[in-house]
């Protein structure tokens, strides 16, 4: 299978890709790892005239330290998240995150900036980012802005992006109780439902993914979690858009989604 | 566009589409035809091969975005007529039926491997999450990758 055709611009810096947005608009789409535009292309579900290609800036894939935060450059593959030791020992849950995304090969080459701007409502970071409050950070022609994790996810693919920002980096606190549950989708390893639950004594923020178009903070969970041995049977509390497929309808998807959450709370 | 890169130790330099995928520069352009196309799509891992020593499915990447890089297929991994530890070991435990999925399973073991010299079966297993063998040949693969780490580290 072969893409429709289009025109290949590596951009080596961020404002020279915002340049580019900005000048083809809809026709344009960003390239980083391409896991899941490539084969989107391929199958002509996508057909972008331009694709910009931002693998190749600097600056974009550094992991660091900031105060008691951690700044992941966008363009870090999952592999390097996994091979990071800071980040296994401040934000344990992201690499145990990264560790169960796609296969060796996947995590070579995808990356958080590229998962998290795609906003598959199956992919695993969305529920992460939820639950440790982190914040993207993006930069588009008006200049630079940071967007909480809980106003990014809009809907199905969608996300508070504009057309002519990128992102840059994911700001995260640094997170000591944190844990990520994922009932997979055996063929293809996404998660039929994933949720990551970030403790702090007697309170708790859980993110949830693959349960409805936009991935959410079960808040319900949250509100009854001290006090109450029950918290997980809020864990669809006010959602009406639950997803269904042939690998799970929408009321096994609901059940799977407090067994998880009872899994994640209770880890 | 104009493109370089390094294959199997060798410089080559084409002018190509950028809608043409490294696996298929490969096979087209230069004629390695050891890298198979399988599913197309990046889910079964037959076209895998190493970009600058790291598996990656060849399918998914166009060759224009590897530009400059360093690439190994299953070509390059025997010496001359002498053959790489990876692949005796296959070939010495029955690790391939059909042989479709092999290539790409050989590249994914050099990954598992560089990064994990003495893995649990557990640990191949997970490592082998992107490769898929349709005759389901998979405890003789794992047990050949298990075999390659005794001769590597031997």
């Amino acid at each position: 299978m072969i893409p429709a055709k289009f025109d290949y611009i590596k951009a080596s810096s961020v404002s020279e890709a915002i340049g580019l947005l900005e000048k083809h608009g809809d026709d344009a789409k960003l390239l980083s790892g391409g896991h899941s535009l490539i084969p989107a292309m391929k199958l002509r579900l996508s057909r972008p005239e331009v694709l910009i290609d931002i693998g190749g800036i600097s600056g974009l894939n550094s992991i660091s330290e900031d105060g008691n935060e951690i700044v992941i450059g966008a363009n870090c593959t999952h592999a390097d998240i996994v091979n990071s030791d800071r980040i296994n020992s401040d934000l344990n849950i992201l690499a145990q995150t990264a560790k169960h995304i796609g296969d060796i090969q996947v995590r070579n080459r995808g990356t958080i900036g590229g998962s998290l701007a795609h906003a598959d409502p199956a992919a695993d970071y969305p529920a992460v980012v939820l639950a440790c409050d982190a914040k993207i950070e993006v930069e588009g022609k008006g200049g630079k802005r940071t967007i909480p994790a809980t106003e990014f996810f809009l809907g199905i693919f969608t996300t508070a992006l504009a057309e002519d920002e990128i992102i840059t980096a994911i700001r995260f606190p640094k997170v000591a109780n944190g844990n990520y549950q994922k009932f997979f989708q055996s063929a293809s390893r996404f998660a039929v439902v994933g949720v990551a639950a970030v403790k702090d004594g007697d309170s708790v923020k859980v993110g949830v993914t693959g349960v409805s178009g936009t991935p959410y903070r079960a808040t319900a969970v949250e509100n009854a979690y001290s006090g109450s041995s029950d918290a997980a049977s809020h864990a669809v509390d006010g959602i009406d858009d639950l997803m269904s497929d042939h690998f799970a309808d929408e009321e096994y998807r609901a059940h799977l989604a407090k067994v998880m959450v009872k899994k994640a709370l209770e880890a | 566009m104009q493109i370089s890169m390094t294959i199997n130790g060798k410089e080559y330099s084409h002018d190509i589409e950028p809608r043409i995928s490294l696996a298929q520069y490969l096979r087209e352009n230069l004629n390695l035809t050891g890298t198979h196309i399988g599913c197309d799509t990046s889910g079964c891992g037959a076209c895998t091969v190493t970009v600058d020593g790291a598996a990656a499915k060849a399918c998914t990447l166009l060759a224009v975005q590897v530009d400059g890089s360093e690439i190994t297929t299953i070509e390059g991994m025997a010496n001359g007529n002498e053959m790489h530890p990876i692949q005796e070991a296959f070939k010495e435990n029955h690790g391939l039926q059909c042989g479709f999925c092999t290539p790409g399973m050989v590249m994914t073991a050099a990954d598992i491997l560089k990064n994990n010299p003495n893995p649990t079966d557990e640990e191949i297993r997970h490592g082998l999450e992107g490769n898929f063998c349709r005759c389901t040949g998979y405890h003789n693969i794992v047990k050949s990758i298990q075999h390659a780490a005794e001769k590597i580290n031997a």
